[in-house]
């Protein structure tokens, strides 16, 4: 397999982008992107997307986004994984670039959730369980999340405040990110203030609802020596996707993310590090629960010892783990099939030592997780600057 | 849900009824045609009891489209005596009496319907165990 | 009144019974001085203390089917031998399609059973208990599930609001040698009495008002009852209960007195005052409330009223047998405490009576 490496990155401010539609969106992230590794070909555009059907009525996006940003004639397609999505197309680009059949690819995420009403976009989201046995219920996402979350604080007796770190943490972070949706700061007050919206997960335990796209352009070893934007070369020292079951109650147990264990066991074995060499770890915090059952699914923290990681302050730019270093989910914004490339664009600006004032110190080495729905689907990326 | 995926579940909406592998002996539920303990083809089918325990549980205050008439309601994750653990809501009960590990039990209810036209859907739901004091006594 | 012209009581070929016995009550209580309070602003004497109400998940099916599995509880009969589901009720949800091909398939009955709905008023559910009776007793089948069930509709402010409450029972009859009560006899005496009606595609029903009273109520349930006492050579003396239908708490207790029931003949199975008019399913759930009571060798005189109008009477004899079915299933008066007392508004977001569209 040959090595493949980032030569340029591109974003949207993440929010809710009333005049720009699904395409212009993906549009802002594909472009720049294109700019900043300075080509103007590519071989093809995987598009990580999970509600362009649901949300806006479109599908067939990879063709309509390649002829949109002037691509017309590469080979697209849409690539789906619920929330998922971002981290599914990039590895799908990676495979293509290392597997030796396309030497320059553009993997974009992009989601457009705001041209609904709530209730719709709720049902779309739930799409992302199972439809015939937890969606048909009337489970929505967050309920299915609230779920877990109330199952963790009885088996491990965490209190619901315990949880508000990771919020406070991402809100602070975002401060910092001129594309975060929430750059204001919080605290745990406003934390356990914050309305409920289903027991135990509140408004600041949850990720907002929010259009975004964003965008990498990968190349080969070869070819990337040939481009000289003047930054840090970044590699992608491991692509891993995993599954589990789609709902929820066929797992083996609920509070343990499977496929997130055996992604990032697979992605520390390609990329020969351990968790000591990860300088930062942009993870799935679409909710507070995600952030737990993913540090500890990665091997950061015992079983039900996750949140501890928070409120011990490891998880802050300057701690043992960075996370959601630019806002995260929860305050940079989650739009759903766009979030695992803006994971490794961010962890791309951190790496080249881009990251302004949120910037960790010494950062060679970052790793990115993505989840699809409540756990079925994970994919990791590890990248390492050189 | 549609007419067709409505009537072809229908078994399992009203009475539960899922498998038991006959490799590994496990109760599954919803049917599969492997079994996800062992990986074994072709289950016999079996009827779950309808009794079990709340592992976990919330409200949905904000329902997905199909469930506005309904809400709040509250849902759980229902771990059933026979093992398998079905996602359903809970009935004829205020979110407050609800707790983890209370005993609960099946019933057939009004599920969802599309329109003042369409089908109405009627599945399981969970109500608190109702105990026969005739029983007790 | 009385038999003419040789025409005797019915009875089938071969003896039948009631094998087993469910009842259903939601859980919801609606206190009849809420809507006194909505509608009367008057200190008046109201009709019963209160009605019970179905939650918004419930409906004649789901409650059909709750009456069922505890009828089949009490029996013990594997399902694949019952030849008939009939349902009656007058709050069927759908006008076209089956509620009883629903409850078929939930009891694990089908494919090879009759399924059909029933529609007389107050009377669906003994009139399908008749036709169980005959389809039991001509031999055609071994069992036969006959329900009487309702989330009756009342009109917002009317009398009927009142009283009109959710509830019902099922009976599964069977061959008189495995009953747990045996029919001795029944008898249904009809005229066209037009004394409430809901015509099609009318939310709400209308009525006579004071015109259901005498000639409809007391002039079908006293002309059974007599019929069937003097069919069977006995007086109210001779029955250790008597249910007759419950529209209110004084109907029936009228009628009761009239024809010669104490006070100690009819309380156990009067459930009006405290759960209200389950319509269809009103007199099945009064026979509930006395089966769970009954020992074995007490007779029990049931006679329904449908509007329309009509009456099926039946003579029953408790058997050995129901002191063990008695217990393999929740109890009427379990249910009955089963309570969670709601306000008109909550009521009439239960009922869909506030307009969304």
């Amino acid at each position: 397999m040959r090595p493949v490496y980032i030569v340029g990155i591109g974003q949207t401010p993440v929010g809710e982008q009333w005049e720009r539609s699904l395409r212009h969106i993906a549009h802002d992230a594909v472009i720049p992107a294109l700019r900043d590794a300075g080509v103007e070909q590519v071989d093809a555009l995987y598009v990580g997307n999970m509600l362009s059907g649901e949300l806006v009525g479109q599908e067939h996006v990879g063709a309509l986004v390649a002829d949109f940003v002037g691509l017309r004639g590469v080979e697209a397609y849409k690539i789906e994984a619920a929330c998922g999505s971002g981290g599914a197309a990039m590895r799908t680009g990676v495979m293509a670039v290392a597997g030796g059949l396309h030497d320059v690819v553009v993997v974009a995420g992009v989601e457009k959730m705001t041209d609904t009403i709530g209730k719709d976009t709720t049902a779309g989201l739930a799409m992302a369980a199972d439809q015939e046995f937890e969606a048909a219920e009337g489970v929505s996402f967050v309920a299915l999340n609230a779920l877990l979350m109330r199952r963790y604080m009885y088996e491990f007796d965490v209190p619901h405040s315990a949880f508000g770190h990771f919020a406070v943490n991402a809100h602070h972070n975002a401060t910092g990110n001129p594309n975060a949706m929430f750059p204001k700061a919080i605290t745990l007050d406003t934390y356990r203030k914050a309305t409920m919206i289903s027991d135990p997960i509140n408004l600041m335990d949850s990720s907002p609802i929010c259009d975004g796209a964003a965008a990498v352009v990968l190349a080969s070893e070869e070819v990337a020596r040939t481009m000289h934007n003047g930054r840090r070369p970044i590699r992608i020292a491991a692509s891993t996707v995993a599954t589990d079951s789609l709902a929820v109650h066929d797992r083996r147990d609920p509070m343990q993310l499977e496929a997130a264990w055996i992604s990032s066991r697979k992605a520390y074995q390609q990329a020969g590090v351990t968790l000591d060499d990860i300088d930062l770890f942009e993870l799935h915090d679409a909710f507070t629960i995600m952030a737990a059952l993913s540090l500890e699914a990665c091997g950061y923290a015992e079983r039900g010892r996750g949140v501890r990681l928070a409120e011990e302050g490891e998880i802050t730019i300057e701690g043992r783990v960075p996370v959601a270093t630019m806002g995260g989910l929860k305050a940079r914004g989650h739009p759903v099939g766009a979030t695992g490339v803006y994971q490794i664009v961010e962890a791309t600006l951190q790496l080249q030592g881009l990251a302004g004032r949120n910037q960790v110190r010494d950062a060679n080495i970052a790793m990115t997780q993505n989840i699809g729905g409540s756990g079925a689907t994970v994919a990791t990326h590890i990248l390492v600057g050189e | 849900m549609s007419v067709a995926r409505t009537w072809r579940t229908r078994r399992q909406r009203y009475s539960l009824v899922g498998e038991r592998c006959e490799y590994c002996h496990n109760a599954i539920f919803p049917p599969r045609d492997v079994c996800p303990h062992c990986a074994e083809p072709a289950q016999k089918e079996y009827t779950m009891s309808g009794r079990g325990t709340v592992y976990s549980y919330t409200t949905v205050f904000d329902p997905p489209a199909g469930f506005e008439a309904y809400a709040p309601y509250p849902v759980a994750l229902v771990k059933l005596d026979e093992g398998p653990m079905v996602t359903a809501q809970l009935t004829d009960l205020d979110p407050d009496d609800v707790r983890i590990g209370m005993p609960v039990e099946m019933v057939t209810r009004k599920l969802s319907e599309q329109g003042d036209e369409g089908v109405i859907t009627y599945s399981y739901k969970f109500r608190e165990r109702l105990e026969r004091q005739a029983v007790a006594a | 009144m009385s038999l003419e012209n040789g025409i005797s009581l019915m009875k089938p070929l071969r003896p039948v019974g009631i094998v087993g016995y469910g009842a259903y009550v939601p859980r919801y209580r609606l206190p009849a001085s809420e809507v006194a309070r909505v509608w009367s602003g008057r200190d008046a004497e109201l009709p019963i203390v209160e009605k019970a109400v179905a939650g918004l998940d419930e409906d004649t099916a789901t409650m059909s089917i709750e009456a069922a599995r505890n009828a089949l509880a009490r029996a013990g009969v594997d399902p694949k031998r019952i030849r008939a589901v009939w349902v009656g009720s007058e709050s069927h949800p759908y006008a076209v399609k089956p509620t009883s091909t629903i409850v078929a398939e939930a009891l694990d009955i089908v494919p090879l059973t009759q399924a059909a709905d029933w529609e007389f008023a107050c009377k669906a559910g003994t009139e399908a208990m008749q036709a169980a009776i005959a389809f039991v007793g001509s031999g055609m089948a071994d069992y036969a599930l006959s329900i009487g069930m309702d989330t009756a509709q009342g009109r917002p402010g009317d009398a009927l609001e009142y009283t009109a409450a959710a509830g019902g029972a099922a009976m599964l009859l069977g061959p008189a040698e495995q009953s747990l009560a045996l029919i001795e006899a029944s008898l249904s005496y009809v005229t066209d009495t037009p004394d409430f009606w809901r015509r099609a595609h009318a939310h709400y029903p209308s009525h006579g008002q004071r015109f259901t009273g005498e000639p409809a109520y007391f002039h079908h349930v006293i002309s059974a009852a007599e019929m069937m006492l003097e069919g069977m050579g006995r007086t109210a003396a001779d029955y250790r209960y008597a249910v007759l239908h419950q529209p209110n708490s004084k109907f029936p207790q009228r009628a009761a007195k009239q024809l010669g029931f104490r006070k100690e003949q009819i309380e156990t199975g009067l459930l009006a005052p405290i759960i209200g008019n389950t319509y269809a399913g009103s007199s099945l759930i009064g026979l509930t409330a006395v089966l769970d009571e009954a020992q074995p060798g007490d007779r029990v005189l049931v006679v329904s009223f449908g509007s329309g109008a009509g009456s099926d009477a039946f003579s029953l004899e408790i058997t050995g047998a129901i002191t063990t079915a008695q217990r393999q299933a929740l109890t009427t008066k379990e249910y009955i405490e089963r309570r969670s007392e709601i306000d008109y508004a909550t009521y009439a977001r239960y009922r869909g009576k506030m307009l969304m569209k």
